[in-house]
């Protein structure tokens, strides 16, 4: 059973991912595309949990954990340049 | 998964299911919603359910299959803390560029 859920939560995230793809093209604001790429990570975070369970490795998991933070890292940085013009004063 | 309790497996397939659709939901939102404040509600709150649930199911998979993961459970804290900070970041910045709302103002109308 748990196969069959992990290949529905695999198209859930393809069609999510690719509904942020759509918005980062296509976003009439910039603000927009940057949401759209913080919301692409936390899908890449869990598409990479998702391919940890399904070929148990434990390994991936650290990956998933990675692209948490660059995610974090990167949405905070591209929302200061936003405001303030520049990300390190 | 050969000796997997039937139990542990429906409910780590419930979890998994639930987190797909809240990240279904919280992608679609952001698709259709119509302005930029609009669209800041879907993905912070539906996707950081659904990336919660689908690592609620990671973390009793590999508690079922016999080693104990916090891995997980760092990556959700991590999740649930950062997610609403980067949603404040953007919505003052989204302020700050004065992006059109089509709201209006409440003590104006």
């Amino acid at each position: 059973m748990t196969d069959l859920a992990l290949d529905i939560t695999f198209g859930a995230l393809v069609l999510a991912m690719l509904a942020c793809g759509w918005r980062v093209l296509r976003g009439p604001e910039i603000a927009d595309r940057i949401l759209a790429l913080d919301t692409l990570y936390v899908n890449v975070v869990a598409l990479v949990i998702v391919l940890g369970m399904r070929q148990r490795s434990e390994l991936l998991f650290e990956a998933a954990l990675i692209v948490a933070m660059l995610g974090f890292v990167a949405t905070v940085a591209l929302a200061r340049y936003l405001t303030r013009g520049d990300v390190i004063e | 998964m050969t000796e997997l309790n039937p139990w542990i497996d429906g409910l780590v397939a419930l979890l998994l299911l639930i987190g797909a659709f809240f990240l279904l939901v919280g992608a679609l939102g952001m698709l259709r919603f119509r302005d930029f404040f609009q669209r800041l509600h879907a993905p912070t709150k539906a996707s950081t359910l659904g990336v919660g649930g689908v690592l609620i199911a990671s973390m009793l998979y590999s508690a079922a299959t016999g080693r104990l993961a916090i891995h997980e459970l760092l990556i959700t804290l991590f999740i649930f803390i950062t997610a609403p900070v980067s949603a404040n970041l953007l919505a003052k910045a989204a302020l700050h560029l004065k992006l059109p709302s089509k709201a209006g103002h409440p003590e104006r109308d």
